[in-house]
């Protein structure tokens, strides 16, 4: 009998063994493949040179720029609203129907899928408030996408904070806003921060988006103004992946988007985990 | 006025202020259900409900006849992701339960940020590596002309799933009590009985919402289903089939459409379907997951 349990016992977690194995062995494949066949396309001029001869020569400047530019829309929306929205929830709000009711909505938004904040882009942005199909029209879309990430993120951080903090404050005689602004914000900023540049991380990778509300196949120059076309180094992936006249000729290129992007993303993730450290060592 | 009464009201102002940024999430949510609905409706001047959402083929651009079923896409991208969980709840399961219940905390030090990385991996680029990978892999193991069809497009989706899956059954394994853990130890029980007769029993409901919410994401996943399942508009047989879900319709055929057309307000009616599944998907999950939450605390 007892061992009948432990042979049980045996096979069980090596079978959980096995599921981790293959989960990090599918991560090492994909991240091996595009770096591997990636980063003998990336130089400087890939970098820093725009596509030339119908995309199968040159770089991929302007997509680069694009997304950064778009990423840029993108935070000026979701950062300082998920922040706000976070305090209200976090500080101010009671626990009544209607606080749950945001609650409620903040979670569905996470789940509402990605195309279809596309389509309500395209209704709302470039068709009723007329921006047309622009940069702005696209970070508007993706900052209202990314507003769930940035509320849950920065109201986890805000979580943190002691009540004892606020109490503090408060005690002195200082009024509730007066207690948040010196008791509360200066030490949940940091994780506020780095959970929304994760989120915008997770925002400049998307696609579905932006594919309607203002990216374009290719432009022949930089976007000047927000309410121009860009080009963004998701789409132009998908472009050189799917829709070009010469698939096996832009192949490497692809590649070296992918790549591209990966690492653009892992940056940012990065950014925020020093960022966090930095912060939190300068507090002390 | 007095000094006391201007604080008061800028205290006042500073609270409303907040708070409307917090109603702006109802706000969307509201607005992104109100004119998706309002620019499908006049898809139905032309369209019967029924044929829109009971019939198979999609053709609207046919010469003869154009018809707009969606029953056909619904089918593909209800195939594809319960292909993606098949593949993706043991595994993510398997994991969710090493972590909380056998790593050492060295191991989950490794193993959690990689999950982290694999959720941070743009679907654009998973997509690809659809194309560039898996695709010929499937054609030579199944001797195909190309790799480019449910299948890929499910071993994709469960690669992208499993993030979701795997940190909020995890999440929910580690609210069991440890007295639960204990009790069934201390009567005897092996580690592995314990687990599986105690521990995943009490984490069931949070488990079933994480694979919902697995699920949730799976569905709406545009641009993995797009570049790899091959998109042919046939109603879908099985895995090894080319299909077109919903999502990659929408995101073919829009960037073509006239504006303001039948054909055009037809793809905004698949995105209020869409829509309004996952909604419900979210909302099954959120349910189950509150009530979890409410027994433990």
């Amino acid at each position: 009998m007892i061992r009948r349990k432990s042979v049980a016992q045996f096979l069980g977690f090596w079978a959980l063994r096995l599921s981790v194995w293959l989960v990090l062995g599918v991560l090492a494949l994909l991240l091996y493949d595009i770096i591997r066949r990636g980063a003998g396309v990336i130089n400087w001029e890939f970098l820093t040179k725009p596509p030339r001869r119908g995309m199968t020569e040159g770089g991929i400047f302007p997509a680069i720029f694009g997304t950064l530019l778009v990423t840029m829309v993108t935070a000026v929306l979701a950062i300082p609203v998920g922040m706000f929205a976070a305090i209200y929830l976090n500080e101010y709000a009671r626990q009544n129907r209607f606080t749950r009711l945001i609650r409620l909505s903040i979670r569905n938004l996470s789940g509402v899928p990605s195309i279809v904040y596309g389509l309500f882009g395209v209704i709302l942005f470039v068709n009723l408030l007329k921006f047309g199909t622009s940069i702005l029209s696209a970070g508007l879309t993706l900052g209202l996408m990314t507003l769930p990430w940035t509320v849950t993120a920065s109201e986890e951080s805000l979580k943190t904070i002691p009540a004892a903090y606020r109490e503090g404050a408060l005690a002195l005689g200082a009024t509730k806003w007066q207690a948040i602004r010196t008791n509360v914000l200066p030490y949940a900023l940091p994780g506020m921060l780095t959970g929304t540049i994760l989120g915008l991380a997770r925002a400049a990778g998307e696609t579905a988006p932006i594919m309607f509300t203002g990216a374009a196949f290719s432009l022949p120059f930089l976007p000047k103004s927000l309410s121009d076309q860009f080009m963004a180094l998701p789409y132009h992936l998908y472009i050189m992946a799917t829709q070009h006249h010469d698939i096996a000729k832009v192949r490497p290129l692809a590649y070296g988007t992918a790549l591209v992007l990966v690492g653009m993303i892992f940056g940012l993730n990065l950014t925020a985990v020093v960022l966090r450290y930095r912060l939190r060592r300068r507090r002390r | 006025m007095n000094k006391r009464a201007l604080r008061n009201l800028k205290e006042k102002s500073v609270r409303t202020f907040f708070f409307l940024n917090g109603l702006l999430a109802v706000v969307v949510l509201a607005g992104i259900f109100l004119l998706l609905l309002v620019s499908a409706v006049p898809a139905f001047r032309e369209i019967h409900l029924r044929e829109f959402l009971f019939t198979k083929t999609w053709d609207p651009t046919s010469p003869l006849k154009e018809t707009y079923g969606i029953l056909g896409q619904i089918a593909s991208s209800v195939l594809v992701t319960l292909g993606a969980m098949i593949l993706a709840v043991p595994v993510g399961i398997g994991v969710a339960a090493y972590l909380s219940d056998v790593a050492h905390a060295r191991v989950r030090e490794i193993v959690k940020p990689a999950v982290e990385i694999l959720a941070g991996i743009p679907s654009v680029v998973i997509g690809f590596l659809g194309i560039v990978l898996i695709g010929p892999a499937l054609a030579k193991l199944f001797g195909l002309g190309h790799g480019l069809n449910g299948l890929n497009g499910s071993l994709l989706l469960a690669v992208m799933s499993l993030p979701t899956i795997i940190s909020i059954s995890e999440d929910s394994l580690s609210a069991v009590p440890p007295a639960y853990g204990e009790a069934s130890l201390a009567l005897g029980g092996s580690r592995w009985q314990t687990l599986v007769r105690v521990k995943l029993p009490a984490a069931l409901s949070g488990i079933i919402a994480a694979v919902m919410l697995g699920m949730g994401r799976a569905v709406g996943e545009t641009m993995t289903v797009l570049m790899a399942t091959g998109n042919a508009r046939a109603f879908p047989t099985g895995l090894m089939q080319s299909l077109r879900t919903m999502t990659s319709n929408i995101a073919i055929e829009l960037g073509e459409v006239p504006y303001f057309t039948t054909h055009y307000y037809a793809l905004f009616a698949i995105g209020l379907v869409l829509f309004i599944m996952t909604f419900l998907v979210n909302m099954v999950a959120d349910i189950v997951l509150h009530k979890y939450q409410q027994r433990e605390s």
